[in-house]
């Protein structure tokens, strides 16, 4: 065999421009001296190479294995899953330019019990596997769990609240997510860089120590543990993740020992990414310029790491799954948007990353989210719309809005909550159902479907027909009842998510002091504004059971409706929208945290439905309630633009976390194709038709 | 005090995006005096009384969305020209605002004896949608009930004034899906002056849930969708007229 005599450089030579990056942990500064704006278009791309092609085939082929199985292909019943905890696992060593897994083989799902010994055992039990009784009796005897201490903590009226679903889908008993690591910060620094940082913060900790300083100072201590378990990780793998990354490559793979320690530790319900692509672009342009990688080596490398976070998955039981619709990890991406200078943060990557749908074919995760502004370059405004229409695999969110309040180096968790990368997190607080509460307004505090008392025994509507102005006092009484037992609900799961959950390698690739949202949520906004709307504009007849408790609705007359773009009804959904939202701004939040409010049920409205008897609107139980700020299903009379108009009226400061209003269209209800011949003096093809019309 | 001029509206669409150019706010007029088998609003036949509504509620309403609905307003129907003096009202106010005007028609009430009205809707129209259901003469009788010589004097009308338009042609199959009258229904348009874009629209049997709601029977039971390559195939033959 012989050898070439060409010896390939590994490293390059040029450096950086230097900047406050260097004094400071500051990946934003090192972005915005470094990166290239990419305006051309996307005739760089490479397609696959044989290597990724391959690879990806295996990955299909145990997808359809996981599918054959009933879900699972394997799952860990012995080993709690740490950073550190399984040795190196490929999918094809030989053909991974980025590599590791959450285990030691593709697909098997760890074990993550912090969170719940229970939930762990029951995912194990509904794919026939069972948690070996050690590991159970460990989190059951000795080591206390994020569920446990909630419901330690949980006072009668919160079970109860719980249990009829007035509160639903709280993170008590699975991982809270949404949570950020900024980890571009290895790949710019070096695990031993950020852990000099972390060792600078602890020590600046100190005099006199309340409960709070103890707790940050116990924090960074589990961060800059969990930073030596990464390098740890780094290490099983080959590779020395203590110094800064030198080339692309290693800047991909250091970013995703990063990620990849988080989703060994943490089961969360949105295990984001961040806004990798233009930072990781910096490094591929010099890796490109020297000659060191070719285009298709770059397209490789970005493939195939995008390719690892396919292949996240999470040990979860079916009633998670019905809650969720699925199974989604919610690795979102942001792609894109502008810098606060103007300059839009487009570069060749940001190409690459989309470009993985056609390399790779179509996935619903990574979620790729372009965060859109009329500024981006026309090409990439082209390229986005193209791989939209053929993929339908991209999400698009508003970035000329959210750069206003989070510059331009924030990211979206989850779908649509949006944090400044490594200096913002939010404690994820699920919803309170405001269909029931209105319905606990009219029979005080009794609930409808279970017929228990669950919240206070006010005054109940004892008239045959509703009327306007009592029902709006007893729900306003309802809603400030059920705003402060959310708020303080949702303090003691965070106050425990942190003690016994706490996510030490993403908060290890944050700031010290850390801005924190008080995400809460609400569903039924269309049911409830609907409801206001029949009860004031047309006539509603309650219906009795035999206890006196309302239990259906009679509307006679026509209302205005939600998502008609009517004032009359839209003004009622935006002032429910803004009372709630005061109402929970007058409680304490955990942490001092800054309390925002989504409109946001994306799918699990279906299950809130089930769980919310008839409504004054005319909605039958188990109805779905409407997703997010939509209006109800086949109310909206006028086309999506009016739907979106009534939308558009909720107040964005009072749901800073996120409204949306989810609608598809049939193709052909989104303009021509290429069927349409438009312009038709200069389109015609001059081969078929030389014929000018003019 | 003359009596207010309100139209019979069947419908709104604040999104539509295939009436004309951009995003467009979209008034379905309530009547037809055409019967075409493959028709997809069959609920728009009737002159029955949907929702009388005036010129200043239709105008409050698209203001309500005109931030989506850049590209402007667009009348169809039903057959807008049934109703030709509310609509002639309405886009004058749009004009008046500057709201960009589309008149979606199939020109069959068109009679050139008679210009004074058109002329008149015509002054505030920005851009006409003429949609000819069939070049043959008699095959247009039998496809809608009435003939087509209006119509294509429309075309003409249209053509000789200098109003721009687009033409629109379902393609059915068995029906119009036919290259003979796909080329004269090129060589009819190559005399047309104004033309700015040919929308073939492949039929579709999205409809035929309404037809059964409605109790109607479905005319073109059998007939298949045309597809895009058979839309594309057809259009080829309109331009081969065109050339010709």
């Amino acid at each position: 065999m012989t050898e070439t005599m060409v010896e390939k450089k590994i490293y390059p030579s040029t450096e950086f421009v230097l900047g406050k990056w260097q004094s400071e942990i500051n990946v934003r500064d090192f972005i915005q001296r470094n990166y290239t704006l990419y305006e051309g278009d996307s005739s760089f791309l490479a397609g696959p190479t044989e290597a990724t092609t391959k690879l990806w085939q295996e990955c299909c082929d145990l997808f359809k294995k996981e599918r054959e199985n009933g879900g699972v292909v394997d799952m860990d019943t012995k080993i709690v899953s740490s950073i550190t905890s399984h040795g190196a696992g490929y999918i094809d060593k030989s053909l991974e330019t980025i590599v590791g897994l959450q285990t030691d083989a593709p697909l098997k799902r760890s074990m993550q019990p912090f969170g719940g010994i229970r939930m762990a055992e029951g995912a194990c039990k509904s794919y026939g596997y069972e948690v070996d009784p050690e590991v159970s009796e460990i989190f059951t005897k000795y080591r206390k769990t994020h569920n446990q201490g909630v419901f330690d903590c949980y006072t009668p009226e919160m079970r109860k609240a719980r249990h009829a679903a007035i509160l639903t889908g709280l993170p008590d008993a699975y991982g809270r997510g949404r949570i950020i690591g900024d980890y571009r910060r290895i790949a710019l620094y070096g695990i031993d860089r950020l852990i000099e940082d972390k060792k600078e913060q602890h020590a600046s900790i100190d005099g006199e120590m309340n409960a709070e300083k103890i707790q940050l100072k116990e924090e960074i201590a589990e961060q800059i543990r969990a930073l030596n378990e990464m390098a740890q990780l780094g290490e099983i793998y080959g590779f020395d993740i203590r110094k800064p990354a030198r080339n692309a490559k290693e800047a991909i793979q250091w970013l995703y020992f990063g990620y990849l320690s988080a989703v060994k530790e943490q089961n969360g319900a949105a295990m984001s990414i961040g806004r990798t692509s233009t930072f990781l672009d910096i490094f591929i342009e010099r890796d490109l310029k020297e000659g060191i990688i070719t285009e298709s080596e770059a397209q490789e490398m970005v493939d195939h790491f995008i390719m690892k976070l396919r292949l996240v998955k999470f040990a979860r039981t079916p009633e998670y799954n019905a809650l969720f619709s699925g199974d989604p990890t919610w690795v979102t991406e942001s792609i894109g948007g502008v810098g606060v200078d103007g300059r839009p943060l487009v570069t060749k990557n940001s190409f690459r990353y989309l470009h993985t749908l056609e390399n790779l074919g179509t996935a619903p995760e990574p979620n790729l989210t372009v965060l859109w502004s009329t500024k981006l370059p026309h090409n990439f405004k082209q390229y986005a719309a193209h791989i939209s229409i053929t993929t339908s695999s991209i999400q698009y969110e508003n970035d000329d809005m959210m750069r206003v309040t989070h510059g331009d180096d924030y990211a979206i968790a989850c779908c649509v909550s949006s944090m400044v990368v490594g200096k913002e997190m939010q404690f994820f607080g699920a919803r309170a159902n405001l269909a029931k509460c209105l319905l606990y307004a009219i029979n005080g505090g009794v609930d409808e479907r279970l017929k228990e008392q669950i919240g206070p025994q006010f005054r109940p509507i004892t008239s045959e027909y509703l009327n306007y102005d009592e029902v709006m006092e007893r729900f306003d009484s309802m809603m400030e009842w059920l705003a402060g037992l959310y708020v303080n609900t949702l303090n003691v799961i965070h106050y425990m998510h942190d003690k016994y959950c706490y996510e030490r390698a993403q908060m290890a690739l944050h700031d010290r002091d850390v801005k924190r949202y008080f995400a809460t949520g609400i569903a039924g906004l269309s049911v409830v504004a609907d409801s206001l709307s029949a009860i004031k504009y047309a006539k509603v007849k309650t219906i009795r059971d035999e206890n006196g408790i309302v239990v259906d609705y009679e509307v006679e007359g026509d209302f205005p409706k939600y998502g008609n773009n009517d004032d009359r009804v839209d003004s009622l959904a935006v002032d429910l929208v803004k009372n709630f939202m005061n109402k929970i701004r007058k409680h304490h939040t955990y942490r001092n945290s800054i309390p925002t409010m989504s409109i946001l049920t994306i799918t699990s409205n279906v299950v809130y439905g089930k769980k919310t008897g008839n409504t004054p609107d005319g909605r039958k139980m188990g109805v779905p309630l409407a997703p997010g700020a939509n209006p109800m299903h086949g109310r909206d009379m006028n086309g999506a633009a009016s739907s979106l108009a009534s939308v558009a009226k909720l107040p964005f400061h009072d749901a800073q976390d996120g409204i949306s209003n989810t609608f598809s269209i049939i193709p052909n209800a989104l303009g021509k194709d290429e069927v349409f011949m438009g312009d038709l003096a200069v389109s015609f093809d001059p081969g078929c038709c030389e014929a000018s019309l003019n | 005090m003359a009596e207010e001029n309100l139209g019979n509206i069947h419908s709104f669409e604040s999104c539509g995006t295939v009436d004309g150019p951009g995003i467009r706010f979209v008034v379905f007029t309530q009547g037809c005096p055409l019967r075409c088998k493959y028709c997809h609003n069959p609920d728009s036949w009737g002159v029955n009384i949907n929702q009388k509504i005036s010129v200043d509620e239709i105008l409050k309403k698209y203001d309500g969305v005109k931030e989506f609905c850049k590209g402007g307003i667009t009348v169809t129907g039903g057959e807008p020209l049934m109703q030709i003096d509310f609509v002639t009202a309405l886009f004058k106010s749009a004009k008046e605002r500057g709201i960009h005007t589309a008149l979606d028609t199939s020109g069959v009430l068109f009679n050139r004896n008679n210009t004074s009205k058109i002329d008149e809707l015509l002054k505030y129209t920005d851009l006409v949608l003429l949609d000819i259901k069939h070049i043959d003469n008699e095959e247009h009788k039998k496809l809608t009930g009435l003939p087509n010589v209006n119509i294509l004097d429309f075309a003409r009308y249209l053509s000789e004034n200098g109003k721009p338009m687009w033409i629109r042609h379902v393609v059915v199959p068995t029906i119009t899906f036919n290259s003979a009258y796909l080329k004269e229904l090129g060589r009819f348009l190559k005399e047309l002056k104004t033309i700015k874009a040919l929308d073939v629209l492949p039929y579709h049997d999205m409809a035929i849930p309404k037809y059964e709601n409605l109790g109607i029977n479905y005319p073109l039971t059998g007939v298949p969708p045309l597809t895009k390559e058979e839309a594309l195939e057809a259009r080829s033959y309109i331009l081969e007229g065109l050339k010709g």
